[in-house]
């Protein structure tokens, strides 16, 4: 077993005893089934509607359910992850045990990479689990797959954008709360950039604003629009949030 | 095995070690002796390459700290100040995770631990949560960690803090019998452990070495006269020569208007009884004659009590000013 493997294998232990994963996961999965449930019966509500009108109805679930469903995932999980990631960094701070980590033979690089693994491994499998309700819908409906697969390409990508965002914040203190509050924050003026570009207009700084929040790439791969441009914004943003908190973990030795 | 030369420390505006220098050879245990905030723990944070340096060097069986470090972090074991432990671990998965990172597996990971868990009696809680550990088994877990990779070079600061007097006890008798294979520095404030485990003795104060020298010679340097304390209510002008005319007596301190008296005396020679009759046929006015027993403890309150402008040729100095009845 490697130091990164060993790391994630710690972390995951960690995660699964304490109840932080359960209580933030059923709360996840709660939400997103119980939108996932109103946006098929809205749209069951609205091919009575046209069945009414029209005598038939063909029903998008692409455009009435996921892509509604999506759009509200990006928001419950900007609230789940930073709760997740809260404890990496602020609690070996807390605890005295991030000396004992810092003076393992392991690069930081390691350890940021361990750390952010394993949260990721649980948020994959909680989203795997938000699976379940395409599969059960694809039982009882028609849909085109390709979009849902795309937007869980984005779902991901996402999720780690903000877990690297997590693990910055949780490096810089050592109070989780702070920690969560931080990140919460930090990705709520990513989120709202893309507002202020649309409000700078077609210029060249209010596209270049637009860039930089994570809306108009995800909004893509909702779509089922894979660009390069979009998957190169979100590596390169986990990339740096990730080079970002080395060097903040770093930089915390010299205190 | 351990080589520091001239390592100063600065938090913004404050010098947390200044120019510090001093080495340990392999299988040497040094112990680092200095009250709250003197710069031990500064000074093993940068031998455990944790934190660099402001200035000089701090070499680690070869190795840069600064430049090297991870060469010498797998040479170290150390236990810091608050023992590194995860507590929704058990000690055996604690163990086997401290053992990955440092890269042992398979067999020897087991070996490892089996070995630590034994030598630190740590058999009965070893499938137990180290949360629900007392502090003592949590400071046991802590040693076994810094153990368990074998390390030549072991840095504990204070190791039997939170252990009962039988636990210190075998802690002491564990770091004796790492010595000669292992090179050890440990640090404390409680000066019979520098003396029961260690061969040389640094204090450090107000992050300067004021003291380096072996437990014996310190002491030796203490008890190079003995010394008596005295108080006259009504000294004359001629007490302190008279009281250098006495036989055995080598040196007389006066504390000025105190009316109080340091005397210096021979080794083995007992002048209190002579200085008494002198007193009292003078018509002094004795209030006070007692033998001062000079401690390691003493020593160590003085040293590092007079911060400025102390050396190590400085000790015996200080050592006569510590009779100063204060």
């Amino acid at each position: 077993m490697t130091p990164v493997q060993a790391i994630i294998a710690k972390e995951l232990r960690s995660y699964f005893v304490s109840p932080v994963v359960y209580v933030v996961g059923s709360v996840f999965l709660l939400i997103a089934g119980l939108l996932g449930y109103l946006y098929v019966v809205f749209a069951g509500a609205q091919a009575i509607q046209l069945m009414q009108m029209q005598g038939s109805a063909q029903l998008n679930l692409n455009d009435l359910v996921f892509r509604n469903l999506f759009a509200s995932m990006r928001f419950i999980l900007l609230i789940v992850l930073p709760i997740l990631t809260m404890r990496l960094f602020a609690e070996e701070r807390k605890l005295r045990t991030f000396e004992f980590l810092l003076t393992s033979p392991i690069g930081i690089n390691e350890i940021v990479a361990g750390k952010f693994m394993s949260v990721f491994l649980v948020f994959l499998s909680l989203l795997g689990l938000t699976g379940l309700m395409p599969l059960m819908l694809a039982l009882f409906s028609d849909f085109d797959w390709y979009p849902v697969l795309t937007g869980y390409l984005g779902l991901v990508l996402l999720g780690a954008l903000f877990l690297s965002v997590g693990v910055l914040a949780s490096a810089l203190t050592e109070n989780q709360i702070v920690a969560a509050f931080v990140s919460i924050g930090l990705l709520l003026v990513l989120w709202l950039l893309s507002g202020l570009g649309s409000l700078l207009g077609d210029t060249a700084i209010g596209q270049a604003v637009s860039y930089l929040s994570f809306m108009e790439h995800f909004d893509h791969l909702v779509r089922g629009l894979i660009d390069t441009k979009d998957l190169v914004y979100f590596v390169s943003s986990l990339a740096l949030m990730l080079f970002l908190s080395h060097r903040v973990v770093d930089s915390a030795r010299w205190k | 095995m351990i080589e520091v030369q001239q390592i100063t420390k600065r938090y913004g505006q404050h010098t947390a070690l200044d120019r510090i220098s001093f080495s340990v050879a392999k299988g040497e245990v040094l112990a680092f002796l200095g009250p709250n905030g003197a710069g031990k723990t500064t000074t093993m944070r940068i031998l455990t390459c944790f934190m660099p340096a402001t200035e000089g060097t701090a070499r680690v069986a070869g190795f840069d700290c600064a430049e090297q470090p991870l060469e010498v972090k797998r040479r170290i074991g150390y236990l810091p100040e608050t023992p590194p432990v995860y507590q929704e671990l058990t000690v055996t998965e604690y163990l086997q995770f401290v053992g990955r990172l440092r890269g042992l597996s398979g067999k020897v990971l087991t070996a490892s631990i089996h070995r630590e868990v034994e030598r630190l009696g740590l058999g009965t809680v070893q499938r137990r949560l180290i949360g629900n550990l007392s502090r003592g088994y949590r400071q046991r877990v802590g040693l076994a960690q810094a153990l368990l990779h074998d390390p030549p070079i072991l840095i504990l600061d204070e190791p039997t803090v939170g252990l009962d007097p039988k636990q210190i006890i075998e802690i002491r008798e564990l770091i004796k019998n790492l010595a000669g294979s292992h090179s050890v520095i440990l640090s404390t404030h409680i000066l019979p452990e520098a003396t029961a485990v260690c061969q040389r003795v640094v204090i450090i104060s107000g992050g300067r070495i004021v003291a380096e020298d072996t437990p014996d010679q310190l002491s030796a340097r203490l008890r190079q006269s003995e010394k008596i304390s005295l108080i006259l209510k009504a000294p004359a002008a001629d007490t302190l020569s008279r009281l250098k005319s006495v036989q055995g007596v080598q040196n007389v301190f006066s504390g000025g208007d105190s009316g109080a008296f340091l005397l210096e005396c021979e080794l083995g020679r007992d002048v209190r009884e002579e200085v008494a009759r002198v007193a009292v046929t003078n018509g002094w006015g004795l209030l006070e004659l007692k033998a001062i027993s000079m401690t390691l403890e003493d020593v160590f309150l003085q040293l590092t009590r007079h911060e400025e402008g102390l050396t190590p040729d400085a000790v015996s100095a200080s050592v006569e000013s510590a009779g100063q009845p204060v």
